[in-house]
Formats: C-alpha cells, structure tokens, sequence
C-alpha cells in the first residue's frame, strides 16, 4: 500500500513540517502558550523565501524567512508581557496583522509560482543527487535545529524558559524576568516555523497566502503522536518525538489522500487526526477507568 | 539593613472588598536579625513580605535594603538578594526539571551579567552534590531526577537550599513548615536555623507556633490590621512566655489574638 516514492515523500515533508512541531514543543509544550501566530508566521516564512528566490537568492530567503519569523514572535510576546493580552489572542492579533503583510511581501498577489528559478532544494539535488537531494536536505536541517534546540535547552537561558513555563511562581524568585524568556522563547519558535514555511515554499515551488491555514493544528498533532509512540521524557526524547510523530503524520494525510477519501477532504481528515491524537490521553484514562469499574463489579459479586 | 517606612497598601480600593492591608508600617531590621512575626488572621504579615519582595508595589512608603531604595524595583531584580520561601512547597521549584537543573537555576541570581549560554559542568555537579548532601535526605544520589517526584519536605528543604546557595541579603519565610508532617517540619526548621545562622544571613520568618517564635531568633514581632502592635527583642523577650505574648498581644491590638492555626505551646 505504501510505496517507496511515498514513503520519501512523507519523509521530505515530516522533516520539513517537523520544524514547526519542534517549535511548538517550545512554545506550547516548554513555554506552556498555545501560540496561534504559527499559522501567520509560516506563510511569512513562505512568502519571503519564495520573494527571495524569484530574486535570485533562496539562502537569503531562507535566511529572511527566520528573521521575519523572530519578529513576529516578538511582536506577539510584547503584546502577551507587556501589553497583558492574554496568550491565544495576543497570537490571533498578529496572525490577522500578518495576513496583510505577507500579501505585502508577495507583491500583493495571492500566489507566487516559483517556475525555473534556482532553490536551495535545487542546489541540493546538484550535491546529493537528483533522486535524494531534497530528502537529505531537509533532514539535515531538521536534525540540526532538533540538536541546536537540545543544547539550548540546556544552557542557562534555557533552563530558565523552562523553567518560565513550569512553575511561574518561581522564576521570578529565582531573578529571572518572564517577560524577556517569554520573548526569547516566542522569537524562537516562530524563527523555526518560518524556516520551515520557507523550505517548504522551495520545496513544492510555489507560494501561497494559504499555506500557513491550520498549521498550528498540524504542528500539534505531529508533536502528540509523536509523545504517544516516542514517549514523553527528557528533551532528548522529546525532539526525537517531534520528527518521528511529523514523519507518521505525513504517512498518514498521504494514505488518507491516495484511498476513496480523496483531497477535498483533507481538511477533514486532519481535523479528526488531530482531534483523536489531542484527545488520546483522555481516551486512555477513560478505558482505564472502564476496566477498573468492571474488575471491581467482578470481585464484588 | 532592611528599612521599611510608612508602607501603606490598600486592595480593591473604592470597592466593597476595599482591605486596608498595610496601614503605615515602618520597621527597621539590623544587619543579622532574626525575626520571628506572629499575628491574627490576616493581619497583613504575608502583604508585608510580598511589598517586600517586590510582588506588587506600596501605595505610598519606602522600602530600603542596605541603604539602596528599592520601593520601585522590580520583583525579578529584588530576588537577586532577597530570598522568598512560601507555605506551599510547591512553590518554590519547577517540578519537570531535574534536581541539578533546579540548583543550576539558584545559581542564576549570582550571575551579574544576566543570562548566559553556560551549561551544567563537571565542577557544578561537584558542587551540587556536597550541597545536597549537606541537606542529609539522599538527595545527592537523585539529581538527574524530576523535583515533582521529591516529598513535599524534601522540597520544601531543597527550595530553602537554592535560597540560600547565594547568600541573600535578605531571607524571608512565610509559614515554610506548616504545610509539612511534624517531624519534617523539625527537619526543615532546623536546617533553617543552621544555615541561617552559618551565613548570618538577615531572615524574617512568620509563624503561628508561639513557643517556637520566642525560641527562634533575637526578636520577635506581632502584626494586626496592618501594622505592628508588638516589638520585642533582647532580656524582655529572653523572659517572655507565649501567654505573657498573648497578653501583650490583647493590650497592643486591643483584641484578642485571633488565629486559627495558631499553637499555643510547644508540641
């Protein structure tokens, strides 16, 4: 049922939308804030790198994707820390802010098709190989953000943004400043979902004031099944997660799509996968709780 | 050392749960004072430590530590040289992160260039180990371990650990033994005793055990609607007896003490 070719695929795509699974383990997960600017931010991502790239300069373009990414998390950790709008709506206000500005930065058109232009993907294929340059490259990079956020979180200013987000009573007893790992933490997480908005742009080829609709959801539903089969422990563990729950999330949209469901149901589809996979913890304390009932009812008769 | 002048706070003002919960207080800590604060059902002594830590800001009043006015700093940099120890052991340390992470975090407050890249070394884990071992609760061996797995003591006992691995200027405690057994709250409030007096670090510690408040410290104060109705140090607090304090108490306050946790003796 599945092939080779789909299974390199799903593998090209997970790396690539793992980037922002493994953001929102930073956001969501370490940080503890549903941050809704993910979905602006990746089409952010997308429209500066393919901008760049129709220009001539797709590292450039990836590189501009994660600044705008970073900017955009700061723009919705300054309206959360000092402007006291709570977390989901400081993340909604940038998002609608952004819909405007990344039409800006596509040259007002919805679409940018990016047809016989050079793409780091392109690049990679010339080194690598035609038949695996795009799937190396994106597991490159995705092993390499998933190993650079293993290390920061190790380090000082990481501890204390996780710390920021497990236990806010003491961090400010600890002289850390919420507000600044709050920030450091948002610029980050959107860096990475842009960085993958803008690989996933010169990846398919095109770009699209759309692409970034739902990805929140998406990123989640990576990152919890991912939880659900790695297992959650220590960061190590965690980001290994990330990539595994993207790949198998990917699989999946893919066998969705090739069976009788067929595309215009793929909304659908990924609304009930991550509607179970979200739910799952609840699902498994339920039938726990249903065989505990029944073995008691069993002993008391 | 810690001067407290004329600090007024007032909650919900203009309401009808207006609570005047600071009404003009001043006090005057001298460098290495141990004080023990009793008082009623609030009285305001758990306002006073969170004016002091910075946790909200005085409606009118000062607040200087070791001459520097600190009544507008906010709570983040004052807990570079104040320590702060709640009621709730839970409080005072992130439960997903390991025993060594926790301490790795304490370390913080003596870093004065902010936050920095360094990671957990060799010498730290060193460090931390005889730190912990100090504490005499096997924590050395379970540093790579969660805190949410520890006992409510033992964290309890560790979060006064990573108050104090920096020497504070100013240690205050808010009840850190009532949440826990008897015998771990000996535990607690003997390790309290040691290293604050090793450190002869400047500490005020509100209780609502009477004979340990006379026992604890050189002076001991009585709070009611915010502000002080007893002060005593020296030979007239050495002489002192907890019903000889709830009398004082009765002509201070011009009411009786009224505290429903309050222990009269000894246990």
């Amino acid at each position: 049922m599945i092939s080779l070719a789909t299974l390199q695929t799903a593998a090209e795509q997970g790396f690539i939308y793992g980037l922002v699974a493994l953001a929102l383990y930073l956001s969501y997960r370490v940080l503890d804030i549903a941050d809704l600017t993910t979905d602006g931010s990746f089409t952010l991502g997308a429209a500066a790198s393919a901008m760049l790239a129709t220009l001539g300069h797709p590292l450039l373009g990836i590189l501009c994707a994660m600044a705008a990414g970073a900017a955009a998390g700061g723009v919705t950790a300054f309206l959360q820390t000092k402007c006291r709008v709570q977390p989901i709506l400081a993340g909604i206000v940038t998002m609608t802010g952004l819909y405007s500005i990344n039409l800006m930065v596509m040259g007002g058109k919805a679409t940018l098709p990016l047809l016989k232009v050079d793409t780091v993907f392109s690049w990679a294929e010339g080194i690598f190989g035609e038949q695996l340059g795009a799937l190396v490259l994106a597991a490159l990079v995705a092993m390499a953000a998933g190993a650079a956020m293993v290390a920061f979180l190790g380090t000082q200013l990481g501890l204390s943004i996780r710390a920021t987000g497990d236990n806010r009573d003491m961090v400010a007893a600890s002289s850390i400043n919420p507000a600044f790992t709050t920030t450091v933490g948002l610029c980050i997480a959107n860096a990475l979902v842009a960085l993958s908005g803008g690989l996933m742009a010169q990846h398919q080829k095109f770009s699209d004031i759309t692409l970034g609709t739902g990805m929140v959801v998406v990123g989640l539903a990576s990152l919890i099944i991912g939880e659900v089969i790695v297992g959650r422990g220590g960061v190590v563990r965690c980001v290994i997660g990330v990539m595994v729950g993207s790949i198998i999330y990917r699989l999946i949209i893919s066998i969705a799509l090739r069976s009788s469901l067929g595309a215009s149901n793929l909304k659908l589809v990924s609304a009930v996968i991550v509607g179970v996979a979200i739910s799952w913890p609840a699902i498994k304390d339920a039938a726990a709780f249903a065989r505990r009932r029944r073995a008691a009812k069993k002993e008391g008769n | 050392m810690l001067t407290i002048q004329n600090l007024c706070k007032t909650f919900n003002p203009g309401t009808v749960n207006e609570k005047k919960a600071l009404s003009g207080l001043s006090l005057h800590l001298d460098k290495g004072d141990f004080v023990t604060i009793l008082g009623s059902n609030g009285a305001g002594k758990s306002t006073l430590f969170n004016a002091v830590t910075g946790a909200f800001i005085a409606d009118s009043g000062r607040i200087l530590l070791d001459g520097k006015d600190i009544t507008f700093l906010p709570d983040y940099k004052r807990s570079t040289f104040i320590g702060h120890l709640f009621q709730d052991p839970l409080k005072g340390t992130a439960p997903h992160m390991t025993i060594e992470e926790n301490l790795a975090l304490a370390y913080l407050r003596a870093a004065k260039s902010g936050l920095g890249f360094s990671r957990i070394g060799k010498s730290d884990r060193a460090r931390f180990r005889e730190l912990l071992a100090q504490l005499d609760l096997g924590l050395e061996d379970r540093m790579k371990q969660p805190v949410g797995l520890l006992s409510g003591g033992q964290r309890q006992a560790l979060t006064l650990l990573m108050a104090t691995v920096v020497t504070p200027k100013l240690l205050l405690l808010d009840e850190h033994t009532a949440a826990l057994d008897p015998a771990t709250a000996e535990k607690v409030l003997d390790l309290t005793r040691r290293i604050v007096a090793e450190k002869q670090i400047t500490c005020m510690m509100i209780t609502h055990n009477l004979a340990s408040s006379l026992q604890l410290g050189n002076r001991t104060i009585m709070m009611d609607s915010g502000r002080i109705v007893l002060d005593v140090k020296g030979e007239e607090r050495a002489k002192l007896t907890a019903d000889d304090l709830l009398e004082k108490f009765h002509a201070g306050a011009g009411k009786k003490l009224d505290n429903d946790r309050i222990l009269l003796s000894a246990q």
